[in-house]
């Protein structure tokens, strides 16, 4: 193989890990966008404090990287769930008012993270073996991209099964495809959105623990990340399937304009053609349905 | 909600009115406004930095490190008997609020001088203001020169300062072919342009030149590149969070400190502190100071610093000390231009007039001695390149012998040379306020 066929091919590589960097960071979005209808923009201050859990845990508890991972999704989901039964639940019918008030407390999960941990940027420690890189026949990947393809990948398994192999996801789905007859047919639907906001906000918990180590730690490092997750989000529609066949797409166009141009015109590229493909598909790869939409 | 006629015809004459407002009371010559000194009275300065947003890692250290410095100075008598004033602003990482703040320190609070700005989009942002009130901008940080103003004074390295050492050092020491990686701004453009001419001088060779977006966390497509160019050595003007995601990457990704250093001119130690020490070892910084210079100046300042209320997050690095020195700076100019013109009659356009030749000697001044250049008012310094160890702190291996000339169009000879009434074009005419 010459030169530039190894190198095209591990762009392609790259490709899979950048998709899986956004998957991580759209799928609680999703989840949240798909379900409720709620345009979060809390979502990147979410991913933040997945990372400043871990980074909590780690300095004062002392506890190994991979154990504050669960930690991290049961902390933020509980932040998020709270927020819900404070906030959110009272403006589901007012989806211009939870764009605000959801961005109201972004700003102050922000502010409040300052205070508290000031604004200089923290570091998560990882083991060693991470630091590291694998060469398999002239292509290269970092062990730890590898681990959060792997975790993109459980991510998605664990969503899809909670969605349609359990009763829970039944109901899930019955609200989101009409709320008042679900509810007429018994099922609790503030309980349902309740749950879905805190599972969404539980995976952006996680996708922190992970960007943490790949990132720096600040109270402002959402901001990098939502943008890039609406983006999947609105291209997929707010299906976990359009979703998951957004971020490999974007991916590996990514990766692939990149190598070809540069990393600024392939992002310029990418933009571009999720707004001809808006244009022509407004509802996205797969509508989640529902007579809301 | 729909847009009819009444409405868009009030919101036209509004704007219309917003537009025309401000011929109306703002003066067409430029003026010092009302920025004097009485006996007596506290000597206010502004300080205009962001503490909230994305700018605040860098700038909310400069207003730390500017408290610090005026209360020293106010707790050794003040400048001229009197104690000086600072009002803090947050310019919240927004460039239309540190102009509004800018009008508002110069007008309002009537400051005899800003501190301020750490991007230069900040900076060229407020600088027609301060120069149409004829007010006094001290720019505390490393820039990329081009600039003619007859309102500026800088502490930190030109390009000619910053970048002209370290290329041909690490040409020598591991070869010739580079990479460069930069941020997508002005700076990092600038400066890859000034690198470029250092290059070719040192018989080096350009492989590829890279810019990722401002705050971007994903380093991916640029190691692949590296990958596949093999230089010797990179030459990064990554800034911000993003040189943090920078040297993470580089490492997961396999590239070692050893086999492919990175020669940064921005990543000093409170960056080697937020990626972990092991990631930064090995790497090169160009910078006027280290927090490891040793020097009983220096050991003073980091002691004093950390051990005060503003020292709170454990690290003196070059752009803080840039930004002390240049409190000095300003309390030497005042003393001089008090002394010759006497408290009342001083007003920013003296005091900038002062500031040339001004010297911050040896035992003030971390770095050592320090001057500005009386013509175009950046500052003389000495050059260090720094390597990274094990433990986050630089090890100085290479010191310039003297102190270099700041010289802002050191690549640009043909748009002309600063002097302090404006920058002289080679065909001979005088051009003020270039920006």
């Amino acid at each position: 193989m010459d030169i530039s066929a190894v190198a095209f091919a591990n762009s392609l590589v790259l490709g899979v890990s950048i998709a899986s960097i956004f998957l991580v960071a759209a799928i609680g979005l999703t989840i949240i966008y798909g379900t409720a209808g709620v345009i979060n923009m809390a979502h990147g201050e979410f991913i933040m404090l997945g990372a400043y859990t871990v980074y909590a845990l780690q300095t004062n508890v002392g506890l190994p990287y991979f154990l504050c991972i669960p930690f991290a999704f049961v902390v933020v989901a509980l932040i998020g769930f709270a927020i819900e039964r404070l906030l959110i639940q009272y403006l589901y019918a007012r989806p211009l008012d939870t764009l605000l008030a959801t961005w109201g407390v972004s700003l102050v999960l922000t502010q409040g993270t300052r205070l508290i941990f000031g604004s200089d940027p923290k570091y998560i420690q990882i083991p060693s073996f991470m630091q590291s890189n694998i060469e398999f026949g002239g292509l290269s990947i970092g062990i730890f991209r590898i681990l959060v393809i792997f975790s993109a990948l459980i991510m998605v398994a664990a969503v899809w099964f909670i969605f349609y192999r359990t009763e829970f996801g039944i109901k899930v789905r019955a609200v989101t495809q009409n709320r008042e007859m679900a509810a007429s047919f018994g099922i609790n639907s503030k309980q349902v959105y309740s749950l879905t906001f805190a599972l969404g906000a539980g995976l952006a918990g996680v996708a922190g623990a992970l960007f943490g180590v790949l990132n720096i730690v600040l109270p402002t490092m959402g901001v990098s990340y939502v943008v890039q997750a609406f983006l999947i989000v609105v291209t997929g529609g707010g299906a976990l399937a359009g979703s998951a066949i957004a971020a490999v797409a974007t991916g590996e166009l990514q990766s692939i304009f990149a190598w070809f141009f540069n990393d600024t015109f392939a992002r310029f590229l990418i933009f571009i053609l999720i707004v001809v493909f808006l244009r022509f598909r407004p509802q996205g790869l797969i509508s989640a349905g529902g007579s809301r939409r | 909600m729909s847009w009819t006629r009444r409405k868009f015809l009030k919101g036209s004459a509004f704007a219309t009115g917003a537009l025309a407002a401000p011929s109306i009371w703002i003066p067409s010559a430029r003026e010092s406004w009302g920025a004097t000194l009485s006996e007596g009275e506290p000597i206010k300065v502004g300080l205009l930095f962001s503490l909230t947003g994305s700018l605040a890692v860098p700038e909310e250290d400069s207003t730390l490190v500017l408290q610090y410095a005026f209360d020293e100075i106010n707790a050794n008598g003040g400048i001229n008997g009197t104690p000086v004033e600072p009002i803090i602003i947050d310019a919240k990482s927004d460039f239309s609020v540190y102009t509004e703040k800018a009008r508002e320190l110069i007008l309002r609070e009537k400051v005899i001088a800003i501190f301020g700005c750490y991007t230069s989009a900040s900076r060229k942002a407020i600088l027609p203001t301060v120069m149409q009130r004829d007010n006094l901008l001290f720019y505390p940080t490393c820039y990329e020169g081009a600039e003619c103003t007859q309102n500026t004074v800088c502490t930190g390295p030109l390009a000619n300062q910053h970048s002209k050492d370290l290329i041909p050092f690490m040409v020598e020491n591991f070869g010739k072919r580079v990479f460069f990686v930069g941020s997508n701004y002005v700076w990092p453009k600038e400066s890859n342009k000034n690198a470029k001419v250092w290059l070719e001088n040192a018989g080096g060779e350009l492989l590829g030149e890279e810019y990722v977006p401002l705050g971007s966390p994903e380093f991916g497509p640029v190691l692949n590149k590296i990958r596949s160019a093999e230089p010797d050595f990179i030459f990064s003007t990554v800034v911000g969070a993003s040189d943090i995601a920078f040297h993470r990457q580089f490492r997961q990704a396999g590239f070692s400190a050893e086999d492919m250093p990175i020669a940064s001119l921005t990543t000093g130690e409170i960056e080697t502190k937020a990626m972990g020490a092991e990631n930064g070892a090995g790497h090169f910084l160009s910078a006027p100071y280290f927090q490891a210079l040793e020097n009983p100046t220096n050991q003073k300042f980091v002691e004093g610093f950390l051990s005060s209320p503003y020292g709170k997050n454990g690290v003196t690095h070059y752009n803080m000390e840039e930004t002390y020195t240049s409190a000095y700076v300003f309390k030497n100019a005042l003393e001089k231009a008090i002394a010759d013109h006497g408290v009342s009659e001083v007003t920013s356009r003296l005091l900038r007039d002062a500031c040339a030749g001004v010297r911050v000697s040896a035992d003030v001044s971390p770095e050592g001695e320090i001057w500005v250049d009386e013509k175009n008012f950046n500052t003389w310094l000495v050059p260090k390149i720094g390597q990274c160890q094990s433990d986050g702190s630089f090890k100085i291996v290479k010191q310039a012998e003297e102190h270099v000339a700041p010289d802002p169009y050191s690549i640009y000879p043909d748009i002309g040379t600063c002097t302090a009434d404006g920058l002289l074009t080679p065909d001979g005419t005088l051009r003020e306020d270039v920006i």
